[in-house]
C-alpha cells in the first residue's frame, strides 16, 4: 500500500473514533448528570477530553513510528504501526470513557493538554534557531575536516573550481589543487555594504531629522509609510533594478571621470543596497528621535540654542544609541542580502580596494556553491555551510548587540514603544 | 549689564543659517529618498508595461504534406521567420489530431516572434532590413498589431520569450504560500498565546522571546541552509516542491507573525481578561471567547503582512531548488515548482533583450500583488482599529 | 469680569496699570518687562485675558493661583516658548528693553538668551556636568579659552551652591546626580550664559523639602544679580521668597501685591480666599 494511502486510511479512522468519543463521552456524562449527580465540568469537556484522549496518544505513537521508520531505517511493517497506532486509539477511547466520572476535572485536563500544546508551538522557533545552527555547524565541521579553517580565514584566494575532482577521488588530476582563502569574499561583502551605508545613513538619519523635528504633521504621516514602500519591494526586484537600469548608469560615469568600470562593479548592488535600506533606519530613528524627551529641546532651547544645534547637541546625542541600534540591524541587513548582489555583483571572488571592479560576496558565493549540479558531499557545497556559519555568527552578534542598546535608550528614557 | 538684542541677533546670524541649513538638507534627504522611489517605480513601469502587450501576426495557414512533418511548411517562406516557432511547432500535432486539416487554408492571427514584437515596440532587435521592410509593409496592411498578450497570463515558462508567462509561477506561489500559512499561522498564534497569555515570566520565557526577535533578523539564504539541510537531506522532502518552500519560508514568517499576534494581544485591556475571568471562565476560555476575537484584526495585519514579506522572498527558495523551469502548470505539493519571484530571477538571467521586458512585466505583476496585499493589511487595521 | 476682579479698579492707590497694589520699599524698581493687554489661544479656548503685569529687575516675582489659571503659559509667553506649541495666538505686549517680543521680527532665540528657563522636572543634557555648564558659554562665543570656560563653570557651579558636592566628578554624567543636584545643575546652566532675566517654572514641586530649602535659599541669593519670576503652586514658598506676587485665576491677574501684604491682607476676596486655602 502507498504512503499516502496508508496516511488517510489512518487519518479517516483515527477522524472515525474521535467522532465516536465525542457522543459517548456526552452521552454518558449528560446520563451521569441526569442521574442527578453533580459533576465537576460541562458535558462537553467530557465529550473533548475523551477525543484528545483517543488521538493523541495514537498520533504520538504513530508519529513517532515514523520517524524511527524514516531515519532511523529501523524495519517497522506499515501496516503494522497503522494497526498499532489505532489500537492505541482504541485503548485511549476506552480510557477516556472511564474517566466521564462526576470526581473527574475534565475542565482541568483539557487545560493541561491546551497550555502543553501552546508551550510546544512556543518550542518551535527555539527548533528553528537550533536546526539552522546545527544544519550549519554540522556541514561545516565537515568542510573544515577537508580544508583547514586557518587557510579558510586567512587565504587570499578562493578558487574552488577543482574541488569536485577531488570528491570524485581524482585530484591528481586537477590543474591546480582547490583553494577556499575567503578573505576575498569577505572583503567584497564588506566593500558593498560599505557603499550600502554610505548611502542609507546619511539619508535615512536624515530623513528622520526632518520627519522628527521639521516636518508638519500631515507630511509625517504621508512621508513615513512612503518610505517604508522602499523596504516591502522583493530584493530580486531590486537585483534586476541594480543590474538593468543602475549599473550601465554608474559604468558611463565612471567613463566620463577616465574611469574604468565593470558592469557588473561593486557600487551599483551597493547603492540599490543602500536605498532599500533607507526605510529600516529612517523609521527606527524616527521612533527614537520622537521618544527623547521633549524636556531636553525646552532645556536648550531655553538656552538660546538654535533648532539646529538643539537637534545637533542635544536631541542626538540623547537618542544616539537607538541610532546606532538601527545601525547595526541595517548592516547586519546588508551582510545577508542576497539577491542584490547575485544578481548585480559580479561572480570572481576579487581582492581590491576599487568598487568600480567586480567582486562577489559571501552570499553570492553560497547561492553558487548550492545551485551548480554538484555532488553534495563536494567541499564546494560544504564550503556553502562554513561561509553561512561565519554569516550567522556575524548577524548574530551585530542583533545581539542592537538589541542591547535600543533596550539601553528604552531603559534611560524609559519609553515602551520601542 | 548684558548685551542688547541687536548685538545677540547679530552674533546670531551665522548660526541661524546653520540652524536653516539643517532643515533644508534633511529636507532634501527625505526628498531624494522619495525621488528614488519614484524613480524605481517608474523605471519598472516603462521596462515592464510593454510586456502587456504582444505583436500578433494575420497568416495564411496552408495545412499541406509538408506541413504535417514541419510546420513551418504551412506558412508562406517569408512570414515563417516572422511568426513564433512555438506556434510553428503545434502545426504537426494539431494535424495529427485533426487529420481532416490536411488540404484545408485558413487565415488566422497567430503570435509573431519575439524580434518582430520588439521592433514594433522600438527596442533593439535582430531583424535584418528585408525583414524589416516586411514587417512595415504589413503594419500598413494592418496584418502586423500589438495586442493584449493574454500568453502571459495563460502559460509558464518557455525558452521562447514570446512564448512565457507567469501562470506556472503563479499557481506555484499560491501553493507555497498556503503551505507557509498553514504551518507559520497556527503555529505563530499559539506561540504568541502562549508567550502572552500563559507563560510564566521567568528565564526561559525570556530565552524564548530574545529568540524570536534574533530570529526575525537572521539574513533569509540561512533558513535556505537550513531548508536544504534539515528538510530535504534529512527529512527527505522532496526537492523544489511547494511543500519545502512553503515549510523554508514559514520558519521565516513565524517570527513577523508573533511578534504582529502579541501586541494585538497586548492592546485587548486587562479589564476584559478580568471581567471574564470573573464570570468563572478558565483562563483557556477566556482568551478563546473574549481576547481572541479582539485581538483578530490585528492578528490579520499581521499575518498578511508576513505572507506578503514571504511572498517576495527569493534567496531561500534558490537554495532548495524552487528555480527549477517549469513550462506546465502543476498542482501538487511535491512537484517541482517555481514562484513569481523566481521566475522573475530566471528571467533576469535570460540573455534575449526581449526577457528583460518579461522579467519587469512580471515585476509589475508581483508589485500590484504585494501592494494590493498591503493595502488590504492597512485598510483592515484601519477598519477595525480600536482604541481602550 | 467682576468689577472685583481687576486690581486698576481697586484702590485709589494704584492708579497706573500693572503696577503692584502696594510697594515693597525694600525691592527694586527698575523695568524689566512690562506686559499690556495679553491675550492668548489655545485653538478657540482662551487661556490668558488681557494681562496687564509690570515685572522690576533684581527682585523675586512669584505667579500662584490654582491649577490652570495660566501662570505657567504667562510666564512661558515671556520667552516665548509657547511657540513651540501648535496652535498657540498671542495678541498683546511684552516689552523688554525697548523691544515687543512677540513681533516677528524679534528673533526668539535671542529673547530665550536672555531670559533663561529652570523647568518643573530637571532636565539636565545627555552630557557631562562640565558640559552641561559649558555648551551654551561655548555655543555663545562668551568664552573662548579654556581656562576661561573652566573658570566659568566653576563660578556657576559655585553661584548654584554645586560646586563643593560636584567638583570631584565634574565628568561624569549630568544624570547621575540626585534630584536636587540636578535641578541646581539646571540653574547652574541658566545662569552661565548670563542673562536678564531668569523664569523658574515650579523649580521644586519635583523635590524633596531639603533640596526644596536648599534651592529657595539660592534663589534668595541669585536675585542680587538676575530678575527671577517664579511659578509656584506653594504658597509657604512664595511667602518666603517672593518680593512681589501675582495672583492669577481663570486667565486674569486678580491681584498683583507685595508679598507681604498679598499674604497678610489681601486687596481681593478671591485671593484671600485662596490663600487661606478654600481652593486650590
Amino acid at each position: 500500500m502507498q504512503t499516502d494511502q496508508l496516511l488517510s486510511l489512518f487519518g479517516g479512522v483515527l477522524l472515525l473514533l474521535g467522532l465516536i468519543a465525542f457522543f459517548l463521552g456526552r452521552a454518558k456524562a449528560a446520563r451521569v448528570r441526569a442521574g442527578g449527580t453533580t459533576m465537576h465540568a460541562q458535558p462537553d469537556q467530557y465529550a473533548w477530553f475523551a477525543v484528545l484522549a483517543t488521538a493523541g496518544p495514537a498520533i504520538a505513537v504513530s508519529a513517532v513510528g515514523a520517524f524511527l521508520l524514516l531515519l532511523l531505517e529501523v524495519e517497522i511493517p506499515e501496516l503494522g504501526l497503522l494497526a498499532g497506532s489505532l489500537a492505541v486509539a482504541a485503548i485511549g477511547l476506552g480510557l477516556g470513557m472511564r474517566q466521564v466520572r462526576p470526581d473527574f476535572h475534565a475542565r482541568k485536563a483539557i487545560e493541561r493538554v491546551i497550555r502543553g500544546a501552546l508551550l510546544t508551538a512556543a518550542l518551535i522557533s527555539i527548533l528553528t534557531t537550533f536546526g539552522i545552527l546545527i544544519s550549519i555547524v554540522f556541514e561545516a565541521l565537515r568542510f573544515f575536516q577537508m580544508h583547514s579553517f586557518w587557510e579558510f580565514i586567512t587565504g587570499t584566494v578562493w578558487n574552488p573550481g577543482a574541488s569536485f575532482l577531488a570528491a570524485a577521488g581524482r585530484a591528481e588530476e586537477g590543474a591546480s589543487a582547490a583553494q577556499f582563502g575567503s578573505l576575498p569574499l569577505f572583503a567584497g561583502t564588506f566593500m558593498i555594504t560599505a557603499i550600502a551605508m554610505l548611502v542609507a545613513i546619511p539619508v535615512g538619519l536624515l530623513a528622520a531629522i526632518y520627519m522628527a523635528e521639521f516636518a508638519p504633521r500631515g507630511v509625517r504621516t504621508l512621508a513615513k509609510p512612503t518610505l517604508e514602500v522602499l523596504a516591502g519591494i522583493p530584493t530580486v526586484v531590486y537585483g534586476f533594478f541594480a543590474a538593468i537600469t543602475v549599473a550601465p548608469i554608474i559604468v558611463s560615469i565612471a567613463n566620463a571621470f577616465g574611469l574604468d568600470a565593470a558592469f557588473n562593479n561593486a557600487v551599483a548592488p551597493g547603492i540599490v543596497m543602500g536605498i532599500m535600506i533607507i526605510p529600516f533606519i529612517s523609521s527606527l530613528s524616527d521612533d527614537v528621535i520622537n521618544s527623547v524627551p521633549d524636556s531636553m529641546r525646552q532645556g536648550a532651547l531655553a538656552l538660546g540654542m538654535t533648532k539646529g544645534e538643539t537637534i545637533r547637541d542635544v536631541v542626538l546625542p540623547a537618542a544616539l544609541p537607538g541610532i546606532i541600534s538601527a545601525s547595526l540591524l541595517a548592516v547586519s541587513r546588508a551582510l545577508g542580502e542576497t539577491m542584490i548582489v547575485v544578481m548585480a555583483a559580479g561572480m570572481r571572488p576579487n581582492l581590491t580596494a576599487n568598487p568600480f571592479e567586480d567582486m562577489t560576496t559571501v552570499t553570492v558565493r553560497i547561492v553558487a556553491a548550492l545551485t551548480g549540479d554538484l555532488e553534495f558531499e563536494s567541499a564546494e557545497t560544504l564550503s556553502a555551510f562554513a561561509l553561512g556559519l561565519v554569516l550567522f555568527a556575524v548577524t548574530l552578534s551585530l542583533n545581539l548587540v542592537s538589541v542591547l542598546m535600543i533596550r539601553r535608550f528604552r531603559e534611560k528614557y524609559r519609553v515602551n514603544n520601542l | 549689564m548684558s548685551q542688547t538684542f541687536d548685538e545677540i541677533s547679530a552674533q546670531l546670524r551665522r548660526r541661524h543659517r546653520r540652524s536653516a541649513r539643517l532643515k533644508w538638507v534633511s529636507m532634501g534627504a527625505l526628498g531624494l529618498a522619495g525621488l528614488f522611489l519614484l524613480w524605481f517605480f517608474s523605471d519598472m513601469l516603462s521596462k515592464g508595461l510593454p510586456a502587456f502587450q504582444q505583436a500578433q501576426i494575420q497568416v495564411e495557414i496552408d495545412y499541406n504534406e509538408d506541413a504535417a512533418r514541419m510546420g513551418r511548411a504551412a506558412l508562406d517562406r517569408d512570414l515563417s521567420r516572422l511568426v513564433s516557432r512555438t506556434f510553428e511547432r503545434m502545426i504537426p500535432v494539431q494535424m495529427r489530431e485533426n487529420p481532416e486539416l490536411l488540404g484545408s487554408k485558413e487565415t488566422r492571427w497567430v503570435l509573431a516572434d519575439s524580434e518582430v514584437d520588439q521592433y514594433l515596440k522600438g527596442h533593439r532587435h535582430k531583424l535584418n532590413d528585408a525583414q524589416r521592410a516586411l514587417v512595415d509593409e504589413l503594419e500598413a496592411e494592418g496584418r502586423v498589431e500589438l495586442r493584449f498578450n493574454t500568453t502571459f497570463f495563460t502559460t509558464g515558462d518557455s525558452k521562447m520569450p514570446e512564448a512565457s508567462g507567469i501562470l506556472s509561477a503563479a499557481v506555484g506561489t499560491i501553493m507555497t504560500m498556503l503551505v507557509t500559512l498553514a504551518i507559520a499561522f497556527p503555529i505563530g498564534v499559539m506561540t504568541a498565546v502562549y508567550l502572552e497569555e500563559f507563560a510564566p515570566d521567568n528565564r526561559f520565557t525570556q530565552l524564548i522571546e530574545i529568540n524570536i526577535n534574533n530570529l526575525a533578523a537572521i539574513p533569509s539564504i540561512l533558513f535556505g541552509l537550513l531548508g536544504l539541510a534539515i528538510f530535504i537531506n534529512f527529512f527527505g522532502v522532496p526537492r523544489s516542491s511547494p511543500l519545502v518552500g512553503g515549510m523554508t519560508l514559514a520558519l521565516m514568517t513565524l517570527p513577523v507573525i508573533i511578534i504582529a499576534t502579541r501586541t494585538a494581544l497586548r492592546s485587548v485591556p486587562d479589564a476584559i481578561r478580568h471581567a471574564a475571568f470573573g464570570v468563572g471562565c478558565s483562563r483557556w476560555q477566556v482568551v478563546r471567547d473574549h481576547v481572541l476575537p479582539l485581538a483578530m484584526p490585528g492578528i490579520m495585519t499581521g499575518s498578511i503582512i508576513g505572507l506578503a514579506q514571504a511572498m517576495g522572498e527569493t534567496a531561500p527558495l534558490i537554495i532548495v531548488g524552487m528555480v527549477a523551469f517549469i513550462p506546465d502548470v502543476s498542482a501538487s505539493f511535491t512537484e517541482a515548482a517555481t514562484v513569481l519571484p523566481a521566475q522573475v530571477f530566471t528571467w533576469a538571467g535570460e540573455p534575449e533583450k526581449a526577457f528583460v521586458e518579461k522579467t519587469a512585466g512580471g515585476i509589475l505583476v508581483l508589485l500590484a500583488i504585494l501592494i494590493f496585499l498591503n493595502a488590504t493589511a492597512v485598510i483592515l487595521r484601519k477598519k477595525f482599529e480600536r482604541r481602550w | 469680569m467682576t468689577f472685583q476682579a481687576n486690581p486698576r479698579h481697586l484702590a485709589g492707590s494704584t492708579p497706573r496699570v500693572g503696577q503692584p497694589h502696594t510697594r515693597n520699599e525694600d525691592a527694586c524698581h527698575d523695568l524689566s518687562i512690562r506686559v499690556r493687554d495679553l491675550n492668548l489661544w489655545y485653538g478657540e479656548s482662551q487661556a490668558l485675558k488681557g494681562l496687564d503685569i509690570d515685572l522690576f529687575q533684581k527682585n523675586i516675582t512669584a505667579l500662584i493661583g490654582p491649577s490652570g489659571c495660566g501662570k505657567s503659559t504667562f510666564l512661558r509667553c515671556l520667552n516665548r516658548m509657547n511657540d513651540l506649541i501648535p496652535g498657540v495666538r498671542i495678541e498683546g505686549l511684552v516689552e523688554m528693553d525697548g523691544r515687543d517680543v512677540n513681533q516677528v521680527k524679534m528673533d526668539e532665540v535671542a529673547l530665550r538668551r536672555r531670559v533663561g528657563m529652570v523647568f518643573q522636572k530637571p532636565n539636565p543634557f545627555p552630557k557631562s556636568i562640565y558640559e552641561n555648564i559649558a555648551y551654551a558659554p561655548r555655543m555663545h562665543d562668551l568664552v573662548s579659552r579654556k581656562p576661561e570656560q573652566d573658570e566659568l563653570v566653576e563660578k556657576a557651579l559655585r553661584d548654584a551652591g554645586l560646586w563643593e558636592e560636584v567638583k570631584d566628578k565634574l565628568h561624569q554624567p549630568g544624570t547621575s546626580l540626585s534630584g536636587g543636584q540636578q535641578q541646581r545643575l539646571c540653574i547652574a546652566r541658566a545662569i552661565a550664559v548670563q542673562p536678564d532675566v531668569i523664569l523658574m517654572d515650579e523649580p521644586t514641586s519635583a523635590l524633596d523639602p531639603i533640596s526644596t530649602a536648599t534651592i529657595e535659599d539660592l534663589m534668595d541669593r541669585l536675585k542680587e544679580q538676575f530678575t527671577i519670576i517664579t511659578v509656584t503652586h506653594n504658597m509657604q514658598q512664595a511667602a518666603r521668597v517672593a518680593d512681589y506676587t501675582a495672583f492669577f485665576h481663570l486667565g486674569e491677574i486678580i491681584e498683583y501685591n507685595d508679598t507681604r501684604t498679598m499674604f497678610a491682607n489681601p486687596a481681593t476676596k478671591k485671593a484671600e480666599d485662596y490663600i487661606t486655602g478654600r481652593y486650590g
